[in-house]
C-alpha cells in the first residue's frame, strides 16, 4: 500500500467538505448568469382534462413578463418530448406502449402538476404572478390514480395504452415454476403493497438555460446526477442543438437518490426558450411543493407472491404477479425498473431452482415512477424477504435457520432470473450479524421490553442487489437505450500532480476523495496533488453518471484502466531517461527504479521529462503524459448482507422505536470504510422512512396529491433513527471478481435491506402476519386491534 | 419598497426590499451569500437557519424588514479566515455531511442547540432538538456524533 492513511482502505476525511461547512459550494441556484430572467411553470391543478384554450393575452401584459410559452409553441418550433430510455418486450411479442411526453402539455393534462406553461419574467416574483393571469378552460375527464384500479378503469391516461397497460412483462420458467407449485408440500402466500415514495433530495431540482446568439450554442445549468445523458437526450431525442453546441454542467448538486438522473421537462424549457427570449438566460428553481408534485416518484407496487416449499422445508419455487405504477408518463428509466432492475432479483440470497415474475406496468394520473434509491431491488427485496420470513414462521422454523439452510452456499451461481452471482458467502453475513445483535439473548430483552409495556419484536432481512450498473451488451439486449460503461481521463501535469476526469458525478458520494485515494494507491502521489473534474460536458468528453452504485465498480474501474496506462507510459519515459530497458523499470510507491541498480526517479520527476522530452527520442514516445479509458463491466457486482432489526412497538400507541438495528453487508473491499459506513446510515435511514414513515398519498376522488409537503409527508427526522449506540454496522469481505479493486456498490444497500427488517420485526412483535408501509402508529394499532378480536 | 439596515457576519449592510421579501431572499440574493439554502417552502427542513441577534431562526419565514438593525450570522460568519468553527471542524471530522445541501443550516442549529443546553448535550436532546432540520443523505448518525463532538470543543 503506497500511504496507509490517504490510501484505498483508509477512512480519510473528505476532500470535498471544506466548501460544504464554510457555505461555498456552488450549487445550481447559487449560480446567476448576467442578465437573467426567472420562469415560473404553471401547472395543472386537475389529474386529467383536456385543455380547451389557453389564454395568455393579459398575463402578457403584467409587469416584467418577458415571455410565456405553452405547448403550441413548443410542436411549433418541433421540440421533441421527453423519452424513456428503455423499452420493454411484452410477454406476447408487442413492443411498449408509449405515449407522447410533450415538454408543455398539448391538448391534456394527465397529473396534478403536469406543466401547462412557462412564464419568463424579470424575477422570480412576476413571473409567478403574471402566471396566475394565464386564463386555462379545462375540461376536467375522470382519473385513476390507484395502480391495483387502472387496467379495470374505464378512464384512458393514453390513447396508445386502451387498457393502461405499457407492457405486460415476463421471466422465467411459468410451466416448470406452476410444476414446482402443484407438488409443493407447503405454499406461503402474501399480498404486498410497496408504498409509493417521493425521493426529496434536499436541494429542490434547478435549472439555468442560456443561448449565445454570437456562438449560437447552449448551456445548461442543471442538478443533474448525469449531465453528459441530459446533453445525449436534449441532442438527440429533443433536438434542440447537436452536442458540440450544448454544454451541460451539474454543479454541487444536493443529493439526488436517483430523482435527478432523469431528463425533465422544466430543464428543457429553459434551455430551449433562451433562444427564444433573445439569449437571456432564463433560471428556474423549483420549489419543494413543485418536486413533491413533478420529481419523479419512486416504488408504488402492488404483488401477489408465493413462495413453495418441499415436505423438507426447500424453497422449491416462487411465483411473483406485480402491478407496477408508472404514473402518468413513462420517465427516462421507468421501464427498466420494475422489470429488469426488479425481477432478476427475486432469487434473493436462496437457491431457487423455479422463479416466474410478471408485471403488468401501468398508467396512472400521478406524477411519473421512476427509479429511487435502489430502483426495483428494494421492491423485490420486501418481496423475497416477506415471503421467506413469513414461510420460515409457518414451517415454525427459526428464521435465520431457515435462510441459512436456503442460502446460495457455491459461486459462480446461476439463478433462473438471468443473474449469475459472482462471488459471496451469505452464512458469514448471518453469522457476523446474529453475533453483533446478540440474537441469542433476544427472549431475554422481549421480556425486559414486556416489563415495560412494550413488544419487542425481531426482524430479518438477507438481501441481495445487482449494481454496478451495467455490462453494456447485455442492458442493450434487454432494451436499454444506452451503453453503460463508464469513462476516465488522467491528467498528470508536469511538475507531477494529477486530475482526473470523470464521467462519474458526485452529489454526495464523496468522490472527489475516494477517487483521490484511488490515485494516491496507484501513483503514490500526495492526496492533496490529486483533483477530480466533473460535471461538465465541456471539459470531461463522455460519461454515463452516478446511478445503480455504479461509480465504484464502474467509474472508478475506468479511473484505474487510464491509470494502468499512465503508470505504462511513464515506464518508458522513466527507462528513455534512466538508459535502461523498459522491462527492467519498476513502479513503486512513487518511484520508479532500475531492477539490480542504484537508479531511481520520483513519479513527478518522470511526469516533467514527459513534457519536456529533452532525454527521449520524441518519435518514439509521445511527449506529455495523459491518458483516456473507457471501462466497461463484465458483469453487475452484487453486494449482500444481513440486516437485523428490533423494534419496541407500544402497546396503547402503536408507536414502532427502531431500539436496535444491525447491519453486516459484503461490499467486497472497501476504499473508504468512513464513507461507506455514511452511505449504509444513510440508506437504511430511507429504508426505515419507507417502513415507518413515508407514503405519498392520491386521493381517489379529486385525484389531487395529499402527502404535498414536508408538513403532511413524514421524512425521518434526527429522533426516528436507532440511537448511536444502538446502530452498529459491520462488514464482511469476498472481493468481486470482475474488477481490480475487488468492490461492490454500497449506495443503495441501506435502503434495499431495512424496510422488509423492520416490517419483520413489527409483525413479529405484534404477533401479525401482514402489515402496510408505512407502518404508522395509526396502523400498527388498528393490526394490534383486530389481531386482539380475532383472538376473542 | 424600504430600505433595510442590518449587520451581516459583522459587516453593515443596506438594501431596497420589497415588504414581502424574506430574510433569506435578501442574504441569498441582495447579499449574495448563498450558503444559506432553501429546502423548502413550509419551514420544516431548516436548511435556510441563521442567527439573529444570537438566537437559531429560519430565514424563509422572516421578512427581511423584520430585522430592521439586527445582528445576522449565515454559515460564511462562523470561521476565523481560514480558521473553522468547532462545529464546523466536528462536522468535517465526523462526516455528518454527504451532499451538503442541509448543512449549513444543521451547523447554524447545532451551534444554537449547544448554546441553550450546555456542552454536555445529550444525543436524546440533539435528536429532539433537531427535528426542524432535514437531512437526506446522512440518517442523522454522524451529524448526531459530530454535533456532541463540536460541543465538547465549543
Amino acid at each position: 500500500m503506497a500511504d496507509t492513511k490517504t490510501g484505498v482502505g483508509a477512512s480519510v476525511r473528505r476532500k470535498e467538505d471544506l466548501r460544504f461547512i464554510t457555505g461555498k459550494g456552488n450549487y445550481t441556484d447559487d449560480i446567476n448568469l448576467k442578465d437573467q430572467t426567472y420562469a415560473y411553470f404553471l401547472r395543472s391543478p386537475h389529474a386529467h382534462a383536456t385543455i380547451k384554450s389557453i389564454n395568455t393575452a393579459k398575463a402578457k401584459k403584467m409587469p416584467g413578463v418577458v415571455g410565456i410559452f405553452v405547448g403550441e409553441d413548443v410542436a411549433n418550433d418541433k421540440l421533441g418530448g421527453l423519452i424513456c430510455g428503455w423499452g420493454i418486450t411484452s410477454k406476447d411479442g408487442s413492443g411498449m406502449k408509449a405515449g407522447p411526453h410533450p415538454v408543455l402539455a398539448q391538448g391534456k393534462v394527465r397529473y396534478v402538476g403536469d406543466h401547462v406553461a412557462v412564464v419568463i419574467a424579470e424575477t422570480k416574483e412576476q413571473a409567478r404572478t403574471a402566471a396566475q393571469a394565464i386564463v386555462v378552460s379545462y375540461g376536467v375527464l375522470p382519473h385513476v390514480v390507484d395502480a391495483a384500479k387502472a387496467m379495470k378503469s374505464k378512464v384512458q391516461v393514453h390513447e396508445v395504452a386502451s387498457d393502461n397497460r405499457v407492457f405486460n412483462w415476463s421471466l422465467g420458467n411459468e410451466e416448470a415454476t406452476n410444476a414446482a407449485f402443484k407438488n409443493a408440500a407447503h405454499v406461503t402466500k402474501l399480498d404486498i403493497i410497496n408504498n409509493r415514495l417521493i425521493p426529496n433530495a434536499m436541494e429542490p431540482r434547478a435549472a439555468i438555460g442560456s443561448y449565445d446568439t454570437g456562438t449560437e450554442s447552449y448551456t445548461l445549468y442543471t442538478t443533474s446526477q448525469n449531465p453528459h445523458v441530459a446533453r445525449l437526450v436534449i441532442s438527440a431525442f429533443h433536438g434542440l442543438a447537436p452536442e458540440h453546441k450544448l454544454r451541460v454542467i451539474a454543479p454541487d448538486v444536493g443529493g439526488g437518490f436517483g430523482s435527478k438522473i432523469f431528463i425533465y421537462a422544466e430543464e428543457v424549457v429553459c434551455v430551449w426558450a433562451s433562444k427564444h427570449i433573445g439569449g437571456r438566460p432564463i433560471k428556474w428553481t423549483g420549489d419543494r411543493s413543485e418536486a413533491f408534485l413533478a420529481d419523479a416518484h419512486g416504488r408504488d407496487h402492488v404483488t401477489k407472491a408465493e413462495l413453495a416449499m418441499d415436505a423438507s422445508g426447500k424453497i422449491t419455487g416462487m411465483r411473483v404477479h406485480t402491478i407496477a405504477a408508472l404514473g402518468a408518463y413513462l420517465s427516462t428509466f421507468s421501464a427498466a425498473v420494475p422489470t429488469y432492475l426488479y425481477g432478476t432479483l427475486m432469487s434473493g440470497q436462496y437457491d431457487i431452482p423455479n422463479i416466474y415474475v410478471e408485471v403488468d406496468a401501468v398508467y396512472t394520473n400521478t406524477a411519473p415512477v421512476d427509479a429511487y434509491r435502489g430502483a426495483g431491488r428494494p421492491e423485490a427485496t420486501y418481496v423475497v424477504e416477506r415471503l421467506v420470513e413469513t414461510a420460515a414462521r409457518e414451517l415454525k422454523q427459526d428464521p435465520a435457520e431457515f435462510r441459512r439452510r436456503s442460502f446460495v452456499k457455491s459461486f459462480p451461481h446461476q439463478t433462473p432470473v438471468i443473474m449469475c452471482y459472482d462471488a459471496g458467502d451469505y452464512g458469514a453475513a448471518l453469522d457476523k450479524a446474529l453475533e453483533m445483535s446478540d440474537y441469542k439473548n433476544f427472549a431475554k430483552r422481549k421480556a425486559e421490553s414486556a416489563k415495560n409495556g412494550k413488544l419487542r419484536g425481531v426482524g430479518f432481512s438477507a438481501y441481495i442487489e445487482a449494481c454496478g450498473i451495467a455490462p453494456s451488451a447485455a442492458v442493450g439486449s434487454l432494451g436499454a437505450g444506452v451503453g453503460l460503461w463508464e469513462s476516465a481521463e488522467v491528467r498528470v501535469n508536469p511538475i507531477g500532480t494529477v486530475e482526473i476526469l470523470t464521467g462519474s458525478h458526485s452529489h454526495g458520494q464523496g468522490h472527489e476523495t475516494t477517487f483521490a485515494q484511488l490515485v494516491v494507491e496507484k501513483l503514490g502521489v500526495d492526496i492533496n496533488s490529486v483533483s477530480i473534474v466533473h460535471g461538465d460536458t465541456d471539459k470531461v468528453q463522455m460519461g454515463m453518471g452516478t446511478y445503480g452504485s455504479r461509480s465504484g465498480a464502474v467509474g472508478m474501474h475506468a479511473i484505474s484502466k487510464a491509470l494502468d496506462k499512465i503508470e505504462a507510459k511513464a515506464k518508458r519515459v522513466a527507462a528513455a531517461v534512466m538508459e535502461s530497458s523498459v522491462d527492467d523499470v519498476e513502479f513503486k510507491n512513487g518511484t520508479f527504479t532500475v531492477k539490480g541498480t542504484d537508479k531511481k526517479m520520483a513519479f513527478g520527476e518522470v511526469a516533467l521529462q514527459a513534457y519536456l522530452g529533452h532525454k527521449f527520442n520524441s518519435s518514439e514516445i509521445e511527449i506529455g503524459l495523459k491518458e483516456t479509458a473507457f471501462h466497461d463491466p463484465a458483469n453487475f457486482v452484487f453486494p449482500a448482507g444481513v440486516h437485523i432489526c428490533e423494534v419496541e412497538v407500544d402497546v396503547d400507541t402503536g408507536l414502532t422505536k427502531i431500539v436496535d438495528y444491525t447491519a453486516v453487508d459484503d461490499f467486497g473491499n472497501l476504499i473508504n470504510p468512513m464513507i461507506v459506513e455514511g452511505q449504509v446510515q444513510g440508506g437504511v435511514a430511507q429504508g426505515i422512512g419507507q417502513a415507518l414513515l413515508e407514503g405519498a398519498v392520491y386521493d381517489e376522488d379529486s385525484g389531487q396529491l395529499l402527502t404535498g409537503s414536508f408538513m403532511d409527508y413524514n421524512m425521518p427526522r434526527a429522533a426516528n433513527m436507532p440511537s448511536i449506540e444502538n446502530f452498529r454496522l459491520g462488514f464482511t469481505c469476498t472481493p468481486c471478481p470482475t474488477n481490480p479493486m475487488g468492490m461492490k456498490g454500497c449506495g443503495e444497500a441501506g435502503a434495499i435491506a431495512a424496510p422488509p427488517a423492520v416490517i419483520n420485526a413489527i409483525t413479529n412483535a405484534i404477533g401479525v402476519r401482514e402489515i402496510a408501509m408505512p407502518a404508522t402508529p395509526l396502523t400498527v394499532w388498528t393490526a394490534m386491534q383486530a389481531n386482539k378480536k380475532a383472538a376473542e | 419598497m424600504s430600505v433595510v439596515k442590518m449587520k451581516i457576519n459583522g459587516k453593515a449592510v443596506s438594501g431596497e426590499v420589497e415588504p414581502r421579501t424574506l430574510l433569506v431572499e435578501f442574504i441569498r440574493e441582495h447579499q449574495g451569500l448563498t450558503g444559506t439554502h432553501v429546502g423548502c417552502d413550509t419551514s420544516q427542513c431548516g436548511a435556510c437557519v441563521v442567527h439573529v441577534d444570537g438566537k437559531a431562526i429560519k430565514s424563509c419565514t422572516t421578512l427581511a424588514v423584520a430585522c430592521e438593525g439586527a445582528t445576522v450570522t449565515t454559515v460564511e460568519g462562523l470561521a476565523k479566515g481560514i480558521e473553522l468553527h468547532p462545529m464546523q471542524a466536528a462536522f468535517k471530522e465526523h462526516h455528518g455531511l454527504q451532499c451538503g445541501f442541509c448543512t449549513p443550516g444543521m451547523i447554524m442549529s447545532a451551534i444554537d442547540i449547544v448554546k441553550r443546553n450546555g456542552k454536555n448535550v445529550s444525543e436524546e436532546v440533539i435528536r429532539r432538538e433537531l427535528s426542524g432540520n432535514i437531512c437526506r443523505c446522512t440518517g442523522y448518525h454522524n451529524i448526531v456524533k459530530a454535533v456532541q463532538a463540536g460541543a465538547a470543543n465549543m
